[in-house]
């Protein structure tokens, strides 16, 4: 199992490589379809073989004929960070963003003088794997890799779209997917600390070259606002490794968990800030708006499988840690705060990639307030919440580039009447926000429990947050939808360019998201309960849905869908005479244009309220963000406090 | 118990619209009696509706049928669970959901007055979805307090727990009332249609739908105010016979005072709905928990 392992890692690297060297658009395309297919196939397959064990691999004294594996890999790791370090390091002289350099150049050493200097003599295996880890693997593996299917055909129109305007790097960029992948599998596999680290900085450079890609100068900025954050993340997690490692002789992050020294708790407000960092977490929640400039699909990438949920997977596996300490609180409050305010925010934008943005820094807020409560309830939710919104944000962002490149637009003003002008992409776009926040759409189950969790664990302060981020999260979702929905007569008819790559994985994804819905009981059940059952060492973990009202659930589902079936048969029989639109007399027939004050016609346009001069300025988030790096800082004091 | 609870949905299907519809009525009659008029007969909300199937059905596309049909539909559907005593949570995301159809509705047609109505409903949702949690988390709490462990979402816990429920949440029933007029669509926060076609918005997120389709949110309505002063006798209910009349009378008292209150207040712009609703959700609902929990 080592070596199944070791290739699903190694696998996407591998093909990084492959779609590096080759220049060849169709054969890079053959290529991508055959490495997602290989990435998809081998995870399923190795699902099944593991699907409930729970194993550790790769003990301290693994050799293969005497041959010392590990120290190699090891000595490999440290070659690869310096690399790393070295890229990082040239890229900020260059651009003369020179503090990035100086993250990495701190984190790097630091980490290096640790190993090199025997303070890190593991103690425990390397490698483990268990049912979270399996989840994880099919989100990274089955969405990442459809993403990577739908960047084949999303690039191709792209060029297309930009001409001169950008250097084609199609093979760099895909290249750069499948290392992500690589460095995600490489994340939930790893049981040691500092080979989980390694992951994590190959995240967030990777990351930092996908934003940067069309090297525009805001690009550029944007980039190196998620590196320096991203890094920051980095060098608290380099800290919670030494503090582990040189006071507490811990190297594995189930033994960080499990040690019952309530000291663990500053290494967990360390991992805490590299979690929040990369989740995008007020205060560091800009850099996921500065990430929109890269081309669509590595911000689905970003958002859906991978990065943001790394940040979330690390939370999850230390929650148990958090329960009812000054670092769950912070982390729990912090969450809360960020759902409340980025659902506010994202009520402002006419941007569609923007509002999706918001939204999952919002969304992630909610699954962080969840791991930082910490009881079992909430890591419950925290699960289902994290694959619901993997598969749907995917999903929407894909319709949104596609819907881009159809229409040339991504403002969801210019998606009015889209039902009648593209319906498939409609359609699919639609359950996509549905999946959001519809009953009885899966992440509004997890969201309700996760309040009668909240309650339970006695926070007020998050349900209240809670109560108030829903409604916003209703308003900007409903507003979209009711876009999407109007009956629009069309004044041009454009074609579909969406290409059938893209297609594959847009269907794919729809498909996902009803299936998860119907499957709902049984992930739970098998699944799901297993994990929190593991995590916390018990064997009675009950979620707090009732499965009478799981039944009542599919029982709405089967009543709006044969409802709108039967609904829609019923109008083709019925009696309906045709009307236009009530105006107070002054439209001029189409639906378009009214008769003005001066007898003149004019264009009627309807948009959505957005509520700029409300709380249309940046001073709320910068003041939210002030907000919440004050309330990190003295958690983290507090914290450090009570331990020395 | 099971039967019961099914009787008392089926009871809730069959007559659930007609004791709005009724309500209605008596609404109109008492309104006009303070303003000096003698009013319509009681019965006219039917006679309306009726006429109202009678007539020709315009219609700007298919969808309208569809998606007024499915917001009658999930409203029954929102009451039906209400009144079966299933997770009051559960209930109100239904609402919430059938809620959303309205909307569509309205955004269907490109009518100005219809867009602007759904725009204002939208925002008529973001000021009431808070007040509605809070109000299911009060239950849960006060049924948690009054078993002294944990509480129940479950309606039907509620309804039958020790003392009635507002005993433990006067604030939370404040609030809660504060929403209902805007849930009622009374003024004056009858801001995305109103009773009345004469404002400025025409009759706002109905304008563009007549015949048949009206009617069935005319229904829809009705079943939804049936539910609204379930929620409030919800309050009133325990495991005492007395409650019964209590609630009876209570929900009344209530809807009689939503009738003064419409009758003598203008409407408000939507900002300040937004921020009274918000600010009475704060401090009635966030107070009331808080007390909950800390005092408790």
């Amino acid at each position: 199992m080592e070596l199944f392992i070791a290739l699903l890692i190694l696998f996407p690297f591998l093909a990084a490589v492959c779609q590096a060297v080759v220049k060849n658009n169709t054969v890079r395309k053959v290529s991508v379809y055959i490495s997602s297919a290989v990435i998809i196939a081998a995870t399923i397959v190795f699902v099944v073989l593991n699907f409930g064990k729970e194993q550790s691999f790769i003990p301290t004294d693994f050799k293969i004929g005497g041959f010392d594996v590990v120290g190699t890999v090891n000595y490999g790791m440290l070659a690869i960070e310096f690399i790393l370090m070295g890229i990082i390091t040239y890229l900020s002289f260059k651009y003369k963003k020179y503090y990035a350099a100086l993250l990495s150049i701190v984190q790097t050493c630091f980490i290096a003088w640790l190993e090199l200097s025997g303070n890190a003599h593991a103690v425990n295996d390397y490698l483990f794997c268990d049912n979270l880890t399996l989840i994880l693997c099919l989100m990274i593996a089955v969405v990442g890799g459809l993403i990577c299917v739908y960047a084949v055909g999303y690039l191709k129109d792209y060029h297309h779209h930009h001409g001169s305007e950008v250097k084609d790097r199609r093979s760099f960029f895909c290249a750069m997917l499948f290392v992500f992948l690589g460095a995600m599998f490489g994340i939930v596999f790893s049981a040691n600390l500092i080979w989980m680290y390694f992951f994590w900085e190959i995240t967030s450079v990777v990351s930092f070259l996908l934003i940067g890609y069309t090297k525009t100068k805001e690009a550029v900025d944007n980039s190196f606002r998620a590196l320096w954050m991203n890094l920051l993340g980095g060098v608290g997690f380099a800290a919670a490794i030494g503090y582990a490692a040189l006071k507490l002789h811990i190297f594995n992050l189930k033994d960080l968990v499990n040690a019952a020294d309530p000291a663990i708790e500053i290494p967990l407000i360390c991992l805490a800030l590299a979690a929040l960092t990369k989740s995008a977490q007020l205060p560091f929640s800009r850099w996921l708006m500065g990430a929109m400039v890269a081309p669509t699909p590595s911000s689905a990438l970003l958002h859906s499988a991978t990065m943001v949920k790394a940040g979330i997977y690390l939370l999850i596996r230390i929650a148990p840690a958090m329960t009812g300490n000054i670092v769950g609180l912070t982390v729990a409050l912090i969450g809360g705060f960020t759902f409340f305010v980025a659902s506010i925010r994202a009520i402002t934008h006419t941007d569609g990639k923007k509002v999706l943005a918001y939204s999952t820094i919002s969304n992630l807020g909610l699954i962080v307030a969840c791991c930082g409560v910490g009881i079992t309830e909430t890591i419950w939710a925290a699960i289902f919440l994290m694959m619901f919104h993997c598969v749907s944000k995917s999903l929407l962002f894909q319709t949104v580039g596609s819907v881009e490149h159809a229409t040339g637009s991504r403002n969801i003003e210019d998606m009015h009447g889209l039902i009648k002008r593209y319906p498939a992409l409609a359609v699919a776009m639609t359950i996509g926000i549905a999946g959001m926040y519809l009953a009885p759409f899966g992440m509004l189950i997890s969201k309700w429990s996760a309040l009668q969790a909240f309650v339970d664990a006695g926070n007020i302060i998050l349900v209240l947050l809670l109560a108030f981020g829903s409604a916003t999260t209703l308003f900007y979702w409903t507003k979209w939808i009711s876009k999407l929905l109007a009956y629009a007569r069309p004044t041009i008819r454009r074609k579909d360019t969406t290409s059938l790559d893209q297609w594959i994985s847009i269907a794919g994804h729809t498909v996902m998201m009803v299936a998860l819905c119907l499957v709902f009981p049984f992930l739970s059940g098998s699944l799901v309960t297993p994990i929190v059952n593991s995590l916390y060492g018990i064997a009675d973990f009950k979620p707090v849905l009732s499965d009478e009202n799981l039944y009542i659930l599919i029982l709405m589902i089967i009543v709006l869908a044969l409802v709108i079936v039967i609904g829609f048969i019923a109008t083709r029989f019925m009696k309906t005479k045709q009307t236009t639109i009530y105006m107070s007399g002054i439209d001029t027939g189409d639906e378009r244009h009214y008769v003005g004050a001066f007898d003149e016609e004019r264009t009627m346009y309807h948009a959505n309220w957005y509520l700029s001069d409300l709380i249309g300025t940046d001073r709320l988030m910068t003041v939210a963000t002030w907000v919440a790096a004050a309330g990190f800082i003295i958690g983290a004091v507090l914290t450090i406090g009570g331990v020395l | 118990m099971i039967l019961y609870r099914v009787i008392s949905a089926v009871i809730y299907i069959l007559v659930g619209g007609l004791i709005a519809g009724l309500l209605a009525g008596l609404d109109r009659k008492f309104s006009a009696r303070m303003q000096g008029r003698r009013g319509p007969s009681v019965f006219q909300p039917f006679y309306d509706v009726a006429k109202l199937f009678s007539k020709e059905t315009l219609s700007l596309n298919g969808g309208q049928f569809v998606i007024a049909f499915s917001f009658l539909l999930l409203m029954i559907l929102t009451g039906a669970l209400f009144f079966a005593g299933v997770d009051i949570l559960l209930v109100f995301l239904a609402l919430s959901t059938a809620a959303m159809f309205l909307v569509f509705a309205a955004t269907s047609s490109n009518s100005a007055m219809s867009t602007m109505g759904a725009q204002r409903e939208m925002m008529q949702m973001l000021a009431y979805e808070p007040m509605v949690l809070i109000t299911a988390v009060g239950f849960y709490m006060a049924t948690g307090i009054m078993n002294g462990g944990t509480g129940s979402f479950k309606i039907i816990d509620i309804a039958t727990s020790d003392i009635p429920s507002i005993i433990y949440l006067p604030g939370i029933f404040l609030g809660f009332l504060f929403i209902l007029t805007i849930k009622f669509r009374k003024s004056p926060f009858d801001i995305s249609t109103s009773h009345h076609a004469h404002q400025e918005l025409v009759k706002g997120v109905t304008t563009d739908l007549s015949g048949r389709n009206l009617g069935m949110i005319e229904v829809a309505h009705w079943y939804e105010n049936t539910f609204l002063l379930g929620v409030v006798a919800l309050f009133f209910l325990s495991n005492d016979w007395w409650s019964i009349p209590l609630a009876v009378v209570a929900t009344l008292i209530v809807y009689f005072f939503e009738t003064i209150i419409d009758n003598i207040s203008a409407r408000v712009k939507w900002e300040l709905m937004v921020k009274l609703a918000w600010g009475v959700t704060i401090v009635c609902g966030g107070l009331n928990l808080l007390v909950l929990e800390y005092i408790f």
